[in-house]
């Protein structure tokens, strides 16, 4: 039996992100001052250290910035393998690592800057981020 | 009297790697600092009692205790492959103020036989494990490429042309006898080894190796009074930066702003631009690396690489000979390359370099640390400043 994948731990700074995931919905802190949203969480502004920052519900789209595919797996991902491992680029500005679901993982199908949506999935005791393509927003067939 | 300068200050006296390279499953990591230190000691004999400063990536209490050293400084700074740069940088500032006056910085590290090494491991509670490692990484291979697709969108770097990175270097390695890979490779045979982490094919992955080097610093004054089988290295530049240690945050997945930081740092500092080198060395850990520096530090400009190493521009005899012991990729690479990168610059400025460039007067040692996380950049020449 393969181990199990790697689990986030939250911390205080980052419980709301992971609190927000549980609940279907992907959280980013907005700097007030600088009016621009920042990842990865932690209380305060990276840009200006501004203590005011709050918490929002975001899109949950955004675009394949980069990737690479991993032809060897991490524990827990032996029937993964090979998987991309990408960075989106979220609609309201930063970047996040993620895995792309719901599409096989080829550098036929992965297209750089290709709109994605967010999906979340089990993992231990939290729900973690996964992307997969953006439903067409046109006429549907 | 003029303010103490360091570029005008210190050099590297003693220069040595392990006496072996490559593979040594009987040699602890503590014993291959030791190795490397007694080595480089020797090079300019000097002995313990004329060492009064210690510096590694790892504790350097542990190998000024090994040694039968007692220090009276000590730098520690651990930022992964480049902490070598950032050492001789520290020391030369030490040396330049008086805090000591001859300072010795190992490296040793069992990387492929894992002979007394530590544990690897992650923490789920840090931003890496948070954000990072849920999504199945498996070290180094499957992180550091991340930003080539998006280079090759933005500049149209071509598969072949990073291919031509490693074999240009083997081309280097081929002369170089403690070279662990030596056979002659083409791009289609970089293309058809095994992928390892799309677009990153074996052969554009360094080794894993076991082995170590080291390197004694002192003034450029007291070097000037030893009787020294080989010319003093003279430090006229260095710089060091950091950005992050996510890869996934890289403010752009093209280039590298510590490289950026630090080599502009490292080259206004002596007082030098690009044209000036003659020979240059940036880690490889994998191909896109020189291909990042070559254009970070200012030798071509933004997209120019790729085709700047494809025609030969790098390669035994070109105009710019570029990780000539073979680097990373056909050299060694026990884990934290920097300090090999720093002994061939040393070797190329003494003249012994096995695949020896005629007329080195200027070399560059260029290293990053963790995953674009840190960089470290020496300027480093054979004549007084």
């Amino acid at each position: 039996m393969s181990p199990p994948k790697p689990e986030p731990r939250p911390t205080p700074e980052t419980q709301t992100f992971w609190d927000g995931c549980a609940n279907g919905e992907l959280r980013l802190q907005h700097c007030g001052a600088c009016d621009r949203y920042y990842f990865p969480p932690r209380p305060f502004c990276p840009r200006c250290l501004s203590d005011q920052v709050e918490w929002r519900s975001v899109s949950g789209q955004g675009v394949l910035h980069t990737y690479l595919i991993n032809h060897r797996a991490a524990p827990g991902f032996e029937e993964d393998a090979p998987y991309a491992i990408a960075v989106v680029e979220l609609a309201e500005g930063p970047r996040m690592m993620s895995n792309i679901v719901g599409i096989e993982n080829t550098p036929e199908n992965l297209v750089l800057d290709m709109p994605l949506e967010v999906t979340f999935e089990e993992r231990g005791s939290v729900m973690l981020p996964l992307f997969k393509p953006a439903a067409t927003t046109g006429v549907r067939g | 009297m003029s303010p103490t300068s360091v570029k005008s200050a210190v050099a590297i006296v003693g220069a040595a790697e392990t006496t072996e390279l490559g593979v040594i499953p009987n040699l602890s990591e503590i014993q291959l600092h030791a190795d490397a230190a007694r080595n480089a000691m020797a090079d300019c004999g000097v002995g313990v009692a004329d060492i009064d400063g210690v510096a590694c990536a790892a504790n350097p209490v542990g190998v000024a205790h090994y040694l039968g050293i007692t220090p009276t400084y000590l730098d520690g700074t651990s930022v992964g492959g480049c902490s070598f740069m950032l050492h001789v940088r520290h020391a030369a500032a030490a040396l330049a103020s008086g805090m000591c006056e001859m300072v010795l910085v190992t490296h040793g590290q069992s990387g492929r036989s894992r002979v007394g090494a530590g544990g690897r491991g992650g923490d789920g509670a840090s931003l890496q494990g948070q954000f990072e490692a849920p999504y199945g990484p498996t070290g180094p291979p499957t992180m550091f490429p991340m930003g080539v697709l998006r280079y090759m969108k933005e500049f149209g770097l071509t598969h072949e042309q990073l291919a031509s990175v490693a074999v240009v270097q083997r081309q280097w390695a081929m002369s170089n006898p403690r070279a662990m890979m030596r056979d002659p490779i083409t791009v289609d045979d970089v293309l058809s080894s095994r992928v390892i982490a799309y677009p990153i094919h074996l052969l554009e992955c360094c080794l894993v190796t076991d082995g170590g080097g080291a390197l004694v610093l002192t003034t450029a004054e007291r070097a000037a009074d030893m009787d020294l089988a080989r010319p003093p290295v003279y430090i006229v530049g260095t710089g060091e930066s950091s950005e992050t240690p996510m890869v996934s945050q890289m403010e752009d997945f093209t280039t590298s702003r510590a490289f950026r930081v630090s080599g502009a740092k490292a080259f206004a500092e002596a007082g030098i631009t690009p044209a000036d080198v003659d020979h240059l060395m940036i880690y490889d850990a994998f191909a896109h690396l020189p291909i990042y520096g070559l254009e970070d530090l200012g030798f071509v400009g933004r997209g120019e690489a790729g085709s700047f190493v494809e025609e030969g521009n790098t390669a035994p005899g070109g105009k710019l000979p570029l990780n000539t012991n073979g680097g990373g990729l056909s050299y060694t690479h026990t884990g934290m390359y920097g300090m090999f990168a720093i002994q061939e610059s040393v070797r190329q400025l003494r003249g012994v370099a096995p695949a020896q460039v005629k007329g080195v007067e200027l070399s560059v040692a260029h290293g990053v640390g963790g995953m674009f996380a840190a960089s470290g950049t020496l300027v480093l020449s054979n004549r007084r400043p």
